[in-house]
């Protein structure tokens, strides 16, 4: 552990790996926060995979591997992906999910047969298919760092520069529209922005496991707040927290795929997030729910209580356990919540399975009424 | 002509070719609280989408105070269909109001402490101030409304445009509501809703414009929202669904 | 051609027509992308499997990657019912994780066996007819055709019994749970079957083609044919001809036959999607402009019906008042007048319009008046 945080600190290929990890995870994080608020999970995986073509083509011909050229060259086909998922559900009755999946599967196809032509060129410096596939953040060096830092402050400035705008456009669009704002473009802006965020991570994570790096934050991210600038920070910190434990953990072990390890490592967040996160997270419903549970039944014993008292001359008579049993539909827990009325100060044991009232117990049970007074008050006005 | 606020002038609006709204021609009178009144798939909402250049027409003229929308887009409010948006989203109550200054605040800008206390104004005139920073997915379907509400009120307009603002609130808000129109009213304001409680029209609403596909009837509460007229726009014409007829044939719905 | 050419089309024609059966229903079913985290998913199944039998032609693997992929779909529904995340979301969440973990593990403890992570990602179709299956010394056929074999045979029988509860559920699921043919149940079973479909096709053709196959074949054909048997027949078909184009097509290249398969699948969408009769884009845009008319026409009809016999119909029936009110371009608006005039639609006078019978019949059918109705009146 100690050694892994050393060489993340001096080991340069660590370093460059990390940082390209940090880069990756700031804009991923970012636009992705965006995306899953507006339910576009699925467009990031399909135009994670409709980049191949674009990355293999640019390289095929070029015969470079130049960052910012084979950059542009996934950008352009993921652009062209998005045309045509629009044009198909625009002009057709295919379905939205339908298209996706139709772009993903056949742009991916086609970057396969440009791949066996890449595989087969005689030059060193050839990429290996896992490399695009998969990722490898180990090969990474300073100029792709710098590109990725290029292209991702660029977008993580646009979407902060139309903070506000992007904010209506993902909540109430047609809003946006009658108030005079061009959402149309401002939505092909936002969806081009999610495509750099997505090229930016090929050479990390490649082209399979992106969809996880844009969805994965802001899901995470959204259990533990209720404000969007929050959870686009805290989209953000996780991805980064991710891809950095991923990207070293891989590169200090043999047959470690970077993607791979991040993706398990933001997966991990989000699970965590799903079960712990406070109040919306599912450990925390649970216990709230038997929380209620077991205020309710006390409750219900103690309105029993109070019942018997109301029957009787002197409030404070007390009654035999066995009556308030026959009260109630499950008798096992009764005793029970007595010990908890009695820790309440609510009521007491006068003699052996005998129960009253306490003088507090009285005071409450007028709050009580009092209370619902007032809750009904409320619903008439 | 001058004294109305909304002036339709031929609208035919189309999806894919089959008409949604067929020739339309309708005033709306400055300072009235106007509903507009149909069955279902009549036209109600494309209607109000139309005036504001959400849809486009096929034909037809759209003047608001005498001008085209784009050039009067400050004097107009809207509240869009409580359901059309998310409501997990992830944004508190001033902050969902101050969208409604966005148009004014200008591109890049954020809202300053001005701002935030014209929003505030308006969530406190519609009673809502004790949860101003409150999470929108916690807010009950009336309170939702009152945020819509409080969001146009910002928008400091002169004529609002309102897509079932009654639609699925408690009693306390629909009273609310119908306070804060008659305010509005008062106010030299002018109101459109569209409307689908029957009963309650003509105690809301002043002005009613009946439309299925196209106008059956416009005009003042007390002359047009006549049983032969409902008859007409739910039950003949463009045919409407025969469970609507016999709702309007009901003489209690009329009051 | 060779039996090993023969062998290898054999193999893509069946992996084709197993793929295109469920893909009919997940198209239609709007679950198209349940495809890709399936595919994807089961690799996880596929790995662990391994780990334990040590060998990938375990009829265990199928049975472990099969349950994978429900286990999948079960995650993401679950996942979507916490309303914590949203539906598609949840499918995003739910596959890369499971997927990373087979890769991880394949790289970690098989990567020396015969188990490349490329080849189960992308499949070898090349390679598939060396393993044989081999029944009592006779060498009757490539293992993947006796998988694939049997798979189809699996998808025809249980579409061809569950025909009328699958059409069902898939267009009116209430109405399909109030006759009480559990829906949830037949859902389940479905993606079942594109788990056992795609687990076998994993192996010959890759994750990817998988959707390729299973869903770019079934969307050519509904914009094809609006009937279901007619659909799922063309499904078929249509994978069958993207698998052996792309084969020819792979071949002539020199490249990777399932890649060239995906390709072959999605030029044949997209001439669907260009060129269908009456559903594609050409046909919806030369009816668009074909209808513009038909429907000015229409419009034209109704306005003067509207303000007939109004006072303000001097006003409204000029020619020059289309221009301003319906906002038509001059060119527009006169050519529209003259195609109405020439139908019998209304008559141009001094710059004035009026309504002839035809029009007026076409008019009050298109507001649902009949001729003996009165006419609305504004007022």
């Amino acid at each position: 552990m100690v050694e892994l945080l050393h060489n993340l600190l001096f080991d340069y290929t660590l370093r460059t790996v990390a940082l390209g990890a940090a880069v990756l995870g700031v804009s991923s994080g970012i636009l992705g926060a965006f995306a899953v608020l507006r339910g576009q999970s699925l467009l990031g995986d399909a135009l994670s995979h409709a980049a191949l073509p674009g990355v293999a083509l640019t390289f095929l011909w070029g015969g470079t591997k130049d960052p910012l050229f084979l950059a542009m060259g996934a950008a352009i086909s993921g652009w062209l992906g998005i045309l045509w998922i629009q044009s198909v559900t625009r002009y057709t009755r295919v379905k939205f999910d339908t298209a996706l999946a139709i772009v993903l599967s056949v742009f991916f196809g086609g970057g396969m047969v440009v791949l066996t032509f890449i595989q087969r060129l005689p030059t060193a410096s050839k990429a290996g298919l896992d490399q695009f596939l998969f990722g490898q953040a180990a090969g990474m060096i300073m100029s792709d760092v710098a590109v990725m830092a290029t292209l991702g402050g660029a977008a993580v400035a646009l979407v902060l520069i139309l903070w506000k705008e992007f904010k209506l456009l993902c909540f109430d669009a047609s809003f946006g529209r009658s108030i005079g704002l061009p959402m149309v473009r401002l939505d092909l802006l936002l969806t081009t922005l999610l495509v750099v965020a997505i090229v930016i991570g090929l050479k990390t994570v490649g082209v399979i496991l992106m969809s996880a790096l844009i969805v994965a934050p802001g899901a995470a991210a959204r259990q533990w707040t209720d404000r969007l600038g929050v959870m686009v920070a805290l989209s953000a910190g996780f991805a980064v927290v991710a891809g950095v434990i991923g990207a070293a953990l891989s590169s200090t072990a043999a047959r470690l795929p970077t993607g791979p390890m991040i993706v398990v490592c933001l997966s991990t967040i989000v699970l965590v997030s799903l079960f712990l996160a406070p109040r919306r997270g599912i450990a925390w419903r649970w216990l709230r729910a038997q929380h209620a549970g077991r205020r309710l039944r006390m409750e219900r014993v103690f309105a029993d209580l109070y019942e018997l008292s109301r029957q009787h001359e002197d409030p404070m008579h007390a009654h035999d356990l066995a009556t308030l049993h026959a009260m109630q539909a499950h008798p096992a827990g009764v005793l029970d919540n007595l010990r908890k009325l009695e820790e309440q100060g609510w009521a007491h044991e006068v003699e052996p399975q005998r129960w009253a009232l306490t003088d507090r117990g009285l005071e409450h049970t007028h709050e009580l009424e009092r209370g619902n007074r007032v809750a009904n008050l409320g619903k008439e006005t | 002509m001058n004294d109305a606020a909304l002036e339709i002038q031929d609208l035919t609006v189309a999806y894919r070719n089959t008409p949604v709204l067929w020739d339309i021609d309708l005033d709306v009178p400055f300072g009235t609280l106007a509903a507009i009144v149909g069955p279902n798939g009549a036209g109600k909402t494309t209607l109000i989408k139309a005036v504001q250049g959400l849809v486009r027409p096929a034909a037809g003229n759209i003047l608001v105070f005498g001008k085209p929308y784009r050039a009067q887009r400050a004097l107009v409010g809207y509240v869009p269909q409580r359901g059309s948006v998310d409501w997990d989203f992830p944004t508190n109550v001033l902050d969902v109001v101050l969208m409604g200054l966005y148009g004014r605040i200008g591109w890049f800008k954020r809202p300053g402490g001005q701002q935030r206390k014209r929003a505030l104004a308006a969530i406190e005139q519609v009673g809502m101030l004790s949860c101003a920073s409150r999470q929108i997915s916690q807010l009950s379907g009336g309170q939702q409304q009152r945020v819509f509400l409080a969001r146009a009120l910002v928008q400091d307009a002169q004529l609002y445009l309102m897509d079932e603002p009654f639609q699925g609130v408690d009693a306390t808000t629909e009273k609310a509501i119908v306070a804060l129109l008659k305010h509005m009213k008062s106010d030299g304001k002018t109101v459109i809703a569209v409307h689908h409680d029957l009963q309650t029209v003509q105690a809301y609403f002043d002005w009613v414009t009946l439309l299925n596909v196209r106008k059956m009837a416009a005009g003042p509460v007390d002359e047009v929202f006549t049983p032969e007229n409902l008859h007409q726009t739910y039950g003949g014409g463009v045919a409407g669904p025969g469970s609507q007829l016999a709702e309007i044939d009901d003489p209690g719905d009329r009051g | 051609m060779g039996a090993f050419q023969r062998d290898i089309l054999l193999i893509a024609a069946t992996v084709a027509a197993a793929c295109a059966l469920p893909g009919v229903f997940l198209v239609l079913r709007r679950m198209a992308m349940i495809s890709d985290a399936i595919s994807h998913a089961i690799l996880f199944g596929i790995a662990l499997a391994f780990l334990v039998v040590q060998s990938v032609h375990s009829p265990l693997l199928i049975l472990g990657a099969a349950l994978t992929g429900v286990l999948t779909v079960a995650l993401s529904e679950w996942l979507r019912n916490t309303r914590l995340i949203k539906q598609d979301a949840a499918i995003g969440l739910a596959f890369p994780l499971l997927f990373s973990i087979g890769v991880i593990l394949l790289n970690r403890y098989a990567s020396n066996v015969h188990i490349d992570i490329d080849v189960v990602l992308l499949g070898e179709l090349a390679f598939a007819p060396f393993n044989r299956l081999i029944i009592g010394g006779v060498n009757v056929a490539p293992l993947s055709l006796a998988v694939m074999g049997g798979i189809l045979l699996l998808n025809v029988f249980f579409i061809g019994t569950f025909y009328k509860e699958l059409k069902l559920s898939t267009f009116d699921p209430a109405l399909a749970a109030a006759l009480g043919f559990a829906p949830v149940a037949l859902h389940y079973a479905l993606m079942a079957l594109v788990s056992i479909t795609a687990v076998g096709a994993f192996d010959a053709v890759g994750a990817i083609l998988v959707v390729a196959l299973m869903i770019a074949p079934p969307a050519t054909a509904y914009l094809l044919t609006d009937r279901l048997p007619r659909m799922i027949l063309l499904s078929v078909g249509v994978g069958i001809l993207s698998a052996v184009c792309g084969f020819y097509f792979a071949l002539w290249l020199d490249a990777s036959i399932s890649g060239a398969m995906a390709l072959a699948a999605g030029f044949f969408f997209l001439l669907a999607f260009l060129l269908a009769p009456d559903k594609g884009m050409l046909a919806a845009l030369v009816r668009n402009a074909r209808n513009r008319w038909a429907f000015a026409e229409t419009m034209l009809a109704i306005h003067l019906l509207q303000h007939e016999g109004q006072p303000e119909e001097a006003a409204e029936s000029r020619v020059d008042h289309l221009y301003k009110h319906f906002r038509w371009g001059e060119r527009f608006a006169r050519r529209v007048v003259v195609r109405a005039e020439r139908h019998g639609v209304l008559q141009l006078s001094e710059g004035r319009l009026r309504l002839e019978s035809r029009g007026r019949v076409l008019a009050q059918r298109q507001l649902g008046l009949t001729p003996a109705d009165p006419k609305a009146r504004d007022h």
